[in-house]
C-alpha cells in the first residue's frame, strides 16, 4: 500500500474506496467494475491537479518519499553485471555511498550513488544517505579508476547532506568533500549526474560536479535543507515551507538558473507510483547524455566540465 | 588577456592607513580570558590578546597589511556580480542585508583580492572578511576567487587564500552552492599552472568554504585556535546528540588529526608563508624572484 503525503489525503480516500470495492468484486456485482473505473478516473484527475501545481515544500516531501526509488533501484534495473566495490583503502567501507563497475547498455561504466536505504534496517546501514569522509574517498577512488580505464562515470545523487558527526569531522569531512569535487574536475571521461531525490548541499555537490546534470521532476537540489534554512534565517523551524519557496530548489527553478541540463519527467503522482517507468526514463536520459559526451576527447571533456560551472555565475549576471 | 582588461582593473587604493576609523570602544574585552585590552595594544599585537594569546578576528584589510612587505599592496577591483539573483527574502530582504554589510564594512563583498610582495616575492592574496555577512560565499566571492586565481597565473605568482567564513551564503541558494565547484576549478587552474596554492585557515572556516577551496591547499596553515570544520558544532550537537570533545574543530585538533600541516601564531604567519613559498618555488630570495614578478606585473602597472 502507498504511503500518502499530507496533501494527498483526498487521493488516499478515493484509492481507499477503490481498494474496498475491489475486495467486493468476488461477489460478482456488475456495477462494481464501472464504479471502480469511475473512481479511478477521479483519482487520475485529482493526481493531475495536485501534481500539476506542487509547491516547493510539497516537492521536498515527494523527493524524500519513503517509497521513492533510490540509487540501488536504478542500479538494479539499469546496470548489468553490477559489481559493487567497497572501501576507501584507508579507514572503512561507507554504505551511504554505493558504487562499482557495471554495464550500461552494453558498455562498461563506473556507477556511484548516495543510498538512503529502503526500510529501517537499510536506512541505518546506509546512514540515511549521509556519507562520511570514507564514502567520498571511496567515490574518489572509483572515479580515478574510471579515469584510468576510460570508463564513463554515472552518479546518482540522493542525500540529505554529508553526515554531521564528530567522527566525520575528525577524519576530515570538509577535506574529503573538497577533494571529491576536485577529482570530478580532473576526470578525462564523461561524468553524468542525476539528482534522483534529494540533492543536499556539499554532500550532493561532491558527486554532481559533472558534464551533464539531470534532475527528476520532483527532486530538489539546494545549498541547505528548507528546515535548516528556516531555523537559521527565520529562527523558526516552522517556516520551512516559506524557506523552500525562497531557496528555489525545484528542478524547474534550477533549469532556469542554468544549474541543470534537463528535467526527467516523473510518472503521474511521482516516481514511487511507477518505479519501472521512472527507471526506464532515467536510463533513456543517461544514455542520451552519454551519447553526446562519448565522442569527445578526454581533455575537451574536462575543459567543458569546468567551463560549464564557470559559466553558471556569469549566467546569473546577464 | 581580455578578461584582465575587462574584469581586473587594478586600482591603486590608498589602503595603507586609509580610512582608519576611530574605535567606538577604546577598551575591548577579550572573548577568551575576559581581560580588558586597550585598542592600541591589540592593534600593535595583531589583534592577539596580550594576556592569553587568544587570536581575535582580523579584518581583510588588517590581514593584508600584516602579510605584505611594508604593509603595501594593491587590491584589485572585482567584477560586480548580480545582486540578489534569487530575489531572496527571509525576515528581511537580502538586498537590505547586503546594503547594511556594505556600509558597516566599507567593502563591496566578503572577499578582497590583492597583490604585492612578500619577502620580495610577488604574490596574490585573497582574504575573506568575517564581518561581511559572516564571510559567506556567494557569487561575488566565487567570482573573486576565480579572478584571484587568474591574476596569480598571469603574474606567475603563488596564490595565498585566507578564509574566514561560516560557509555558503544561503540567500543566494543554489548559486552559493555552485561556488564550491567554481572555486575548486579556480584552485585547479593555479595548480595546473604549477604555482603554489597556500591556504591560511583562520577563525572560522566552516561549511561550503571549508569543503571546497579552503581544504585544497598544497600547504594548509591553520592560525592558532581557529575553528575549522565542515558542520557547525551546534548542528552536530543537535542532530546527532553527541557530546563534543574538548578543543573539537580547533586548529590544534585538526593538526592532531592530520588535516593541516601546521598551526601558526599570527606573529609568525608572515615569516612562515615567506619561507614555505620560497621553498616551494625553490628560489633564493631577491634576484630570481624579482625577475619573475617584474615581467608578470608589467602589463598591470601600465594601466594603473
Amino acid at each position: 500500500m502507498h504511503n500518502y503525503l499530507d496533501f494527498e489525503k483526498p487521493i488516499a480516500e478515493l484509492e481507499g474506496k477503490i481498494e474496498e470495492l475491489r475486495h467486493l468484486t468476488s461477489d460478482g456485482e456488475l456495477n462494481i467494475a464501472d464504479e471502480v473505473s469511475k473512481l479511478q478516473g477521479k483519482v487520475d484527475k485529482l493526481l493531475r491537479q495536485t501534481y500539476g501545481k506542487l509547491s516547493p515544500w510539497q516537492k521536498t516531501q515527494i523527493a524524500r518519499h519513503p517509497d521513492r526509488p533510490h540509487a540501488v533501484h536504478y542500479i538494479e534495473t539499469l546496470i548489468e553485471d553490477f559489481t559493487p566495490l567497497a572501501g576507501d583503502r584507508a579507514f572503512a567501507e561507507d554504505r551511504a555511498i554505493v558504487g562499482g563497475l557495471g554495464r550500461f547498455r552494453g558498455s562498461s561504466v563506473v556507477v556511484i550513488g548516495t543510498e538512503k536505504g529502503a526500510d529501517t534496517e537499510g536506512r541505518v546501514a546506509h546512514n540515511f544517505g549521509m556519507a562520511r569522509p570514507e564514502g567520498y574517498r571511496k567515490a574518489i577512488r572509483l572515479m580515478e579508476m574510471a579515469d584510468r580505464f576510460k570508463l564513463p562515470v554515472i552518479t546518482l545523487v540522493d542525500t540529505p547532506g554529508a553526515y554531521p558527526g564528530v567522527d566525520a569531522e575528525a577524519r576530515g569531512q570538509a577535506e574529503a568533500i573538497a577533494r571529491c569535487i576536485e577529482t570530478c574536475f580532473s576526470l578525462k571521461v564523461p561524468l553524468v549526474s542525476v539528482i534522483i531525490g534529494e540533492g543536499g548541499s556539499g554532500g550532493a555537490m561532491a558527486l554532481a560536479s559533472a558534464n551533464t546534470v539531470l534532475m527528476l521532476e520532483h527532486a530538489i537540489y539546494s545549498v541547505i535543507s528548507p528546515e535548516g534554512c528556516a531555523s537559521i534565517l527565520w529562527r523558526d523551524g516552522e517556516q520551512s515551507k516559506v524557506a523552500a519557496e525562497a531557496l528555489k530548489l525545484t528542478a524547474e527553478d534550477l533549469l532556469k538558473l542554468g544549474i541543470i541540463e534537463a528535467i526527467i519527467a516523473e510518472p503521474l503522482g511521482g516516481a514511487h507510483r511507477s518505479p519501472e517507468t521512472m527507471q526506464a526514463s532515467v536510463g533513456e536520459a543517461i544514455a542520451g547524455a552519454l551519447k553526446g559526451l562519448g565522442a569527445l576527447d578526454g581533455g575537451v571533456l574536462r575543459t567543458r566540465r569546468r567551463e560549464r560551472f564557470l559559466k553558471i555565475g556569469s549566467a546569473a549576471r546577464d | 588577456m581580455n578578461w584582465l582588461k575587462n574584469i581586473v582593473r587594478p586600482k591603486l587604493k590608498q589602503l595603507v592607513g586609509g580610512q582608519k576609523d576611530i574605535p567606538d570602544n577604546l577598551w575591548q574585552k577579550c572573548p577568551n580570558c575576559a581581560e580588558m585590552n586597550f585598542h592600541r595594544d591589540l592593534e600593535n599585537n595583531f589583534q592577539v590578546c596580550p594576556h592569553c594569546g587568544h587570536h581575535l578576528r582580523l579584518s581583510a584589510s588588517d590581514r593584508l597589511k600584516m602579510l605584505f612587505d611594508e604593509g603595501e599592496y594593491q587590491s584589485i577591483e572585482l567584477m560586480a556580480s548580480e545582486i540578489d539573483p534569487l530575489k531572496f527574502r527571509d525576515r528581511r530582504k537580502y538586498t537590505d542585508r547586503l546594503k547594511e554589510a556594505k556600509s558597516k564594512t566599507g567593502l563591496e563583498d566578503a572577499l578582497t583580492v590583492a597583490h604585492g610582495r612578500m619577502g620580495g616575492i610577488n604574490v596574490v592574496v585573497a582574504a575573506l572578511d568575517f564581518s561581511f555577512m559572516g564571510g559567506s560565499m556567494g557569487v561575488a566571492v566565487g567570482e573573486g576567487l576565480i579572478s584571484a586565481a587568474r591574476l596569480a597565473i598571469v603574474q606567475d605568482a603563488p596564490l595565498i587564500v585566507v578564509p574566514s567564513s561560516g560557509g555558503a551564503r544561503m540567500q543566494e541558494g543554489i548559486l552559493s552552492l555552485m561556488q564550491m565547484a567554481r572555486t575548486t576549478i579556480a584552485v585547479e587552474e593555479v595548480k595546473d599552472a604549477g604555482l603554489p596554492y597556500i591556504v591560511v585557515l583562520t577563525d572560522p572556516t566552516t561549511g561550503g568554504v571549508s569543503a571546497s577551496f579552503a581544504m585544497l591547499g598544497d600547504v594548509a596553515i591553520a592560525e592558532t585556535g581557529a575553528v575549522i570544520g565542515f558542520a557547525g558544532a551546534r548542528v552536530i550537537e543537535q542532530t546527532i546528540r553527541e557530546k563534543l570533545p574538548e578543543g573539537f574543530q580547533r586548529a590544534e585538533y585538526l593538526l592532531d588529526h592530520g588535516m593541516v600541516d601546521m598551526v601558526v601564531r599570527r606573529h609568525d604567519l608572515r615569516a612562515t608563508l615567506i619561507r614555505v613559498i620560497g621553498l616551494l618555488i625553490n628560489t633564493s630570495p631577491a634576484a630570481d624572484v624579482l625577475a619573475i614578478s617584474a615581467s608578470g606585473r608589467g602589463s598591470l602597472e601600465d594601466e594603473s
